[in-house]
């Protein structure tokens, strides 16, 4: 019987406008994980990150004083986070390394680094190919896989709006969301906010703010000891696809079903198991792609498995419970975040929008232009 | 389907990165107004943009450039109506086509469609060429000429 390996904290930095530096959120949102478990800057042998810099964990390592025994900094934008605990897992229960922490920081917002047209990298195809046509980066993507995704289906935008407004409705039980305390929104103000690349909108898009994670994990042993309900890592998957916009042949067809299919065949699960679901919500069509890709619905039946409501507070399949990337936080790369949420749903402390009985949480992380997927199944310790 | 940018366009590509050692023969033709996607002449994979290996069949010594019909078909396409650097006019059409040959490809389409609802998939287009200041030409598509007329 396989020894485990669990998540024993989690925590957010500072999140929205803060003014601060990469370094200070970062540093925030590990401490606070750390202190979460009752755990120091001295008990961290791993470090996963990216985002800081070229050598991005030992940076944090250099930067938190720590010689660690292993690192790991796969990029994979929004996906990445739910890669390093499926990493991490690995080498705590390979014996490498004892603690891990994973986290991630942006000051994007405060900054004003965020650009429509992407990262000119010109030694790449997608420089020579696709750049000059000024395909925005990554909307344009996005936008694409709605347009094909609605097509296909018949569906509509306002369908497909649902996931924003539904977002928004969990954001209102969050304080520490982005549009906490600005309301409900309905289908028709997604439709009439301005166009970004058709048919997605504005509200289709994900927030540009601040933000930062970290979760820390260890040995299921050594986390029964500490001050928290141990949440145990069940099952992980994931599936790279694409850097170009060309490479994928059909774009409805979610590469999620393979990174789930491989998370709950390790989980022994299956999506009917699932309590609490939180997806990267990039773009609405991102989550409702990634809905398909857990096996949630058939394919093709996202948008009538969000329909009336039931991905709100307390309907039956509770999602993005934080109020997602679309009213909560979106600091550029938010799979820590859907870590950090999924965690604190199965420790039961998330006040008015906990659902009850949480007991398996799907964390599931889309990097790029639907270019990494990577999924992670949590469950309380039983 | 040689001109450049077609009056009231006000199409300014961005920057063409230079071709490399992979990607010369590609652009090479472009500048004579020729499409081409590559071909491996041992196992008939097409393949676009040119790569230093086949996906079909590894070999890295059986790849040419080969001349394309021009013509495809829209896969998905959408309207940018933000614009990702200043010099540059919206709403303009972007777009994944499937050349007659095989693969996807990624262009404008001109007209840009504004609503976004006009270039369904599936429908027909081809190839023209604008001219860039140092000789290479950027391949984008227009709707196919009726056959009725
Ligand atoms: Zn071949």
């Amino acid at each position: 019987m396989s020894a485990g390996v669990a998540v024993v904290g989690a925590a957010e930095s500072d999140l929205g406008v803060t003014d601060r530096s990469i370094l200070g959120l970062q540093t925030q949102a590990v401490t606070r994980a750390l202190a979460d478990a009752g755990l120091t800057l001295a008990d961290v042998d791993g470090i996963a990150t990216t985002g800081v810099s070229r050598f991005s964990a030992t940076q944090l390592a250099d930067y938190f004083g720590i010689t660690p025994r292993w690192t790991e900094s796969t990029f994979a934008g929004g996906s990445a986070y739910e890669m390093f605990v499926a990493r991490a897992a690995q080498a705590i229960e390979a014996g490498q390394c004892e603690v891990v922490v994973i986290s991630f920081a942006s000051n994007q917002r405060s900054a004003r680094s965020r650009k429509m047209s992407g990262v000119h990298e010109p030694w790449i195809p997608e420089a020579q190919f696709e750049e000059p046509y000024d395909v925005l980066y990554p909307v344009s993507y996005y936008a694409m896989a709605a347009r094909a995704y609605l097509d296909r289906y018949g569906k509509t935008h306002e369908q497909l709006a649902e996931i924003a407004v539904s977002a928004r409705e969990w954001a209102l039980l969050n304080p520490a969301a982005f549009r906490y305390g600005k309301g409900s929104i309905a289908a028709e103000d997604v439709l009439s906010a301005p166009v970004v690349s058709t048919p997605l909108t504005t509200a289709d898009c994900c927030l540009v703010t601040d933000g930062g994670g970290a979760v820390v994990l260890t040995s299921l042993e050594r986390a029964r000891d500490l001050r928290r309900p141990p949440v145990r890592v069940l099952g992980y998957g994931e599936r790279s696809t694409n850097t170009s916009f060309t490479a994928v042949e059909d774009l409805t067809v979610p590469a999620a079903l393979g990174s789930a299919g491989d998370a709950y065949a390790r989980a022994g699960i299956t999506a009917a198991d699932v309590d609490v679901v939180e997806v990267y919500d990039s773009f609405t069509i991102t989550a409702a792609l990634s809905l398909e890709g857990l096996s949630l619905c058939a394919p093709g039946e996202a948008l009538d498995l969000i329909a009336d409501g039931r991905t709100r507070p307390g309907g039956e399949l509770p999602l993005n419970t934080n109020g997602g990337g679309l009213s909560y936080c979106h600091p550029g790369q938010y799979g820590v975040l859907l870590l950090v949420e999924a965690v604190r749903q199965l420790r039961g402390e998330c006040g008015p929008r906990q659902v009850e009985g949480a007991e398996v949480a799907v964390a599931h992380g889309t990097g790029g232009i639907l270019s990494s997927h990577a999924t992670v199944v949590l469950g309380v310790d039983r | 389907m040689n001109e450049s940018v077609r009056p009231g366009t006000g199409w300014s590509p961005a920057e063409v990165p230079p071709a490399d050692e992979v990607t010369a023969a590609f652009w090479q033709a472009t500048g004579e107004h020729r499409l081409t996607v590559q071909r491996c002449s041992a196992c008939a994979s097409v393949q676009h943009p040119p790569r230093a290996v086949c996906t079909g069949c590894s070999s890295m010594e059986h790849l040419a450039q080969v001349d394309a019909t021009g013509e495809a078909t829209v896969d998905v396409a959408t309207t940018v109506h933000r614009a990702p650097r200043p010099d540059v006019v919206v709403p303009y059409t972007v777009a994944r086509v499937r050349l007659a040959e095989g693969p996807l490809v990624l262009t404008r389409l001109e007209p840009p469609d504004p609503e976004g609802s006009g270039y369904a998939a599936g429908t027909r287009v081809v190839v023209h060429f604008h001219v860039l200041s140092d000789g290479r030409a950027l391949p984008y598509f227009r709707p196919a000429p009726t056959e009725e007329y």
